[in-house]
């Protein structure tokens, strides 16, 4: 028992020791660090898949260290979690301390005031009260205690700058509320991403079947998202003459809260740099690309337009590359219907240009849209239970002869191609969709709060010194009085010289060359 | 708003003057830390200040013995005087830079660069005042026309609008804070080096004899890399948070451990760490300079391996 408690006591010292915590805050750096140099799963998936694949057995091992997922993983948490432990076991007896020492009365002066590193002294004609007057007016806003020595001598003691250590306990004080707001933020937050195309869809957050993707705090179960609608009318875009854009916006309307209700639409122009805020969430933009608009005449006479979002694959030139899909009209039979699916799939250029019947994009503005597209028909796969990306065809059924190539075709907007079987289909043009993104952190004002903190305390603790003076006024025989005047900065000696100068000089002169 | 390219153009002389002029100064500060008296005097004006009368040294204030001075001192004071034109050019470039383009002139590393070595150059000018330093002016100087090179060659962008995500007024507050913080940085930097050699000197004499000589006392280098770091680490930290408020509207989260938000983590926690090893007992001196130097590397790093190599979002370099 007694050496249970020995080892927990030694434990909790050795913890909350400066130097323990100076190990520890080395390793929060260096664990920090191959967050920056490696591929993060959080921020891009595909890369640390490549990353694995590309360095064999070392990626496996990273992946296994956890070194793809850094900030969630089992060693950076353990690094974390000591240096918050050591920080509460530094601030505990540091804030009991402070406590007292607020009470306390500045200490007694030294007998010798000559030793300390700041000194200076003098005779003068007035005697010991008024020297002692003029020393407590000058020394206004300093805490200070007036003592009587024997043989007449009387002292002051006066000490200041006791903000830095308030500054000080603020800063750690709000660091460790600042990592509490930043995990709860991270446990009841979410984020969640929507394309949405700019012809006056609408998008709204009711529920995560919404998203196109959608990443949930560790509490968030998906349900009792913040009701709001969003409708998308227009979007625009200006560039360069060299392809940099200039700038987005997105004319939308949206309604939230009681306007849900009365079926209220609210006008946001929806910007980078401009998210929208409403009840609490925000609405961000966060892309954009072009959704190209095929119609299909199928041999029966029948028509069908559709307008599906293609992904850029150039982000300069907004070169992108997609699938649209179609069933056949009028096929009730399920049968015969995976024989003639038609997929419209390859490559949308905003501003074509050709070389020969090889197409490419030399601008991201919609001047002269075209695309250069395979057409595929038969079974897409779209019953099979396999999952399939809207942005491209699964190539299996390619690969097992269930889907054939029936055309390859440049198509300028109203251009279209024939196929075999008479089914025409025409390039109508295109339209921009917006990629949106929910936000919802409910702790992020208390971070900015204790940011702020942060920097005050900060501010307070570096700037302020803490520093005493002491005053002893002895009388002498012939009617005058002696004065000693000692300093002695307690954190930073440098930089008290010149206000001790200062104030030395107005206490052995009973500031006399200066006003009050 | 289109750019004007001739005030660009003016500009970017203005810059190259100013490279020129502090190479120029470096030369002239090196030639008095080499051939000026070796710091003997020096360093009983360093007790006077530790002793604390409060006298603060001044580089004019000296009142020499004979009317003509050495050599080397006068070539000090030219290279000062030489330090103050280049600045005098070194704003002048920034400020046409900012009228050319209309905009804050730090958009592109080049631009940014440009401001990071600004605020290097005037802090050492101004901690120059409170400490007998001036002759280290070259070693400040060094990386400083380094750095200035690199961003004038290298990392050189023609004068143009930014991107949307960076129209913001959080350009102006955010890029100019971190720039300028970390500029002030480089300071405790290259003193922290100094005083690591002028330490291991102190220690074994016969080590970095000829150099470690002529350096002021280690104890002057500690206090003026305290000193910088103290200024500049509250700033570092402003900006770090200016870059989360602004990543919260742009990008729709405040920390996202972006490759150069990790980096700027990591810096903080160093400098954090520095400023609790030198109230440590057994950290003090040596270790807590090395951990000053080791700060100022990873913003450097951060500045060209981060931007150049990795991809994260803040890949504005404007390079290639």
């Amino acid at each position: 028992m007694r050496d249970a408690l020995a080892f927990l006591r030694n434990t909790w010292r050795g913890l909350t020791a400066m130097r323990t915590a100076l190990t520890l805050l080395f390793l929060l750096a260096l664990g920090a660090l191959p967050g920056a140099l490696l591929p993060q799963r959080a921020l891009n998936a595909a890369k640390v898949d490549e990353y694995i694949a590309e360095h064999g057995w070392w990626g496996r091992l990273l992946d296994k260290g956890q070194f793809f997922a850094v900030y969630g993983s089992f060693w950076f948490s353990a690094i974390y979690v000591l240096l918050f432990v050591s920080l509460v076991g530094c601030l505990l007896p540091r804030l009991w301390e402070y406590f007292t020492q607020m009470r306390a009365k500045p200490v007694l002066t030294p007998r010798n005031l000559s030793r300390m590193p700041h000194h200076a002294d003098a005779h003068v004609d007035r005697d010991v009260a008024e020297v002692m007057a003029a020393a407590r007016t000058r020394l206004r806003g300093w805490r200070l205690v007036e003592r009587e020595e024997p043989g007449g001598a009387r002292t002051i003691s006066a000490e200041r700058g006791f903000l830095r250590e308030t500054g000080n306990l603020v800063f750690h004080f709000a660091l460790l509320g600042l990592l509490v707001a930043f995990a709860l933020g991270k446990m009841f937050g979410y984020e969640g991403q929507v394309i949405v195309q700019a012809t006056g869809k609408q998008y709204c957050n009711s529920g995560v079947f919404n998203f196109d993707s959608f990443r949930p705090g560790l509490r968030v179960d998906g349900t009792r998202l913040t009701p709001f609608c969003v409708r998308v009318n227009d979007f625009h875009a200006s560039y360069l003459h060299n392809g940099q854009a200039q700038s987005f916006q997105a004319g939308i309307d949206y309604q939230s809260g009681a306007d849900l209700d009365t079926g209220t639409w609210r006008p946001y122009s929806l910007e980078v740099n401009h998210p929208l805020r409403t009840e609490g969430d925000r609405l961000y933009l966060l892309g954009h690309g072009y959704t190209p608009k095929f119609t299909v005449t199928f041999p029966n006479g029948a028509t069908r337009s559709a307008e599906v979002q293609w992904r850029p694959v150039d982000p300069i030139t907004l070169l992108s590359e997609g699938a649209t899909k179609f069933d056949p009209p009028q096929v009730t039979d399920s049968e015969e219907r995976r024989k003639n699916q038609l997929a419209i799939t390859g490559l949308l250029a905003p501003s074509a240009v050709f070389d020969g019947t090889l197409m490419s994009s030399n601008f991201p503005e919609a001047r002269k849209p075209a695309v250069a597209v395979d057409v595929f028909r038969g079974d897409l796969g779209t019953d099979s239970g396999r999952g399939q990306s809207i942005f491209s065809i699964d190539r299996s059924m390619v690969d097992n002869g269930r889907l054939k190539k029936v055309a390859r075709e440049n198509l300028e907007v109203g251009q279209s191609v024939t196929l075999d079987d008479g089914t025409v289909i025409r390039f109508d043009g295109v339209t921009d969709w917006v990629s949106l993104q929910v936000s919802h952190d409910p702790t992020q004002v208390y971070v900015l709060v204790f940011s702020m903190l942060i920097v005050a305390g900060l501010g307070a603790s570096l700037a302020i010194r803490r520093r005493r003076v002491w005053v002893r006024a002895v009388p002498r025989q012939d009617g005058r009085t002696f004065i000693e005047v000692g300093g002695l900065a307690r954190t930073d000696q440098a930089g008290y010289g010149g206000e001790f100068t200062g104030l030395s000089r107005d206490l052995l002169t009973g500031g006399q060359d200066k006003e009050s | 708003m289109p750019v004007n390219a001739t005030l660009a153009t003016y500009g970017d002389w203005l810059y190259n003057s100013a490279v020129g002029v502090y190479i120029l100064a470096t030369f002239l500060y090196l030639y008095e830390q080499a051939f000026g008296r070796a710091p003997a005097k020096a360093k009983e004006r360093e007790l006077v200040v530790a002793g604390g009368t409060g006298e603060q040294w001044k580089p004019g204030l000296v009142v020499p013995k004979k009317p003509e001075r050495p050599r080397a001192e006068r070539f000090g004071r030219m290279a000062v005087a030489l330090t103050l034109l280049g600045v005098l050019f070194h704003v002048s470039a920034l400020v046409l830079r900012g009228v050319a383009t209309g905009r804050a002139p730090w958009g592109n590393m080049y631009e940014y660069g440009a401001l990071l070595t600004l605020a290097a150059v005037a802090t050492f000018l101004v901690l120059m005042r409170s400490f007998p330093v001036r002759r280290l002016g070259g070693f400040v100087l060094t990386p400083v026309v380094i750095l200035m090179f690199l961003g004038g060659t290298a990392l050189y962008a023609p004068a143009a609008p930014v991107q949307p995500a960076l129209q913001s007024y959080w350009l102006v507050i955010h890029v100019s804070v971190i720039s300028i913080s970390t500029g002030m940085l480089l300071v405790p930097g290259v003193a922290s080096l100094l005083y690591l050699v002028k330490s291991t000197n102190d220690a074994k004499p016969e080590r970095f004899a000829r150099f470690a000589g002529r350096l002021p006392a280690a104890d002057t280098l500690d206090r003026l890399a305290y000193r910088s770091t103290v200024l500049a680490f509250p700033l570092f930290t402003i900006g770090i948070m200016f870059g989360a408020i602004w990543a919260e509207a742009a990008w729709g989260r405040f920390w996202g451990w972006d490759p150069k938000e990790t980096v700027a983590f990591v810096s903080w926690v160093v400098y954090a760490a520095y400023l609790h090893a030198r109230a440590t007992a057994g950290w003090r001196g040596a270790r807590a300079a090395w951990v000053n130097a080791l700060g100022f590397l990873l913003t450097v790093f951060n500045l060209f391996f981060i931007n150049l190599v990795t991809a994260g979002l803040h890949s504005y370099a404007g390079v290639g």
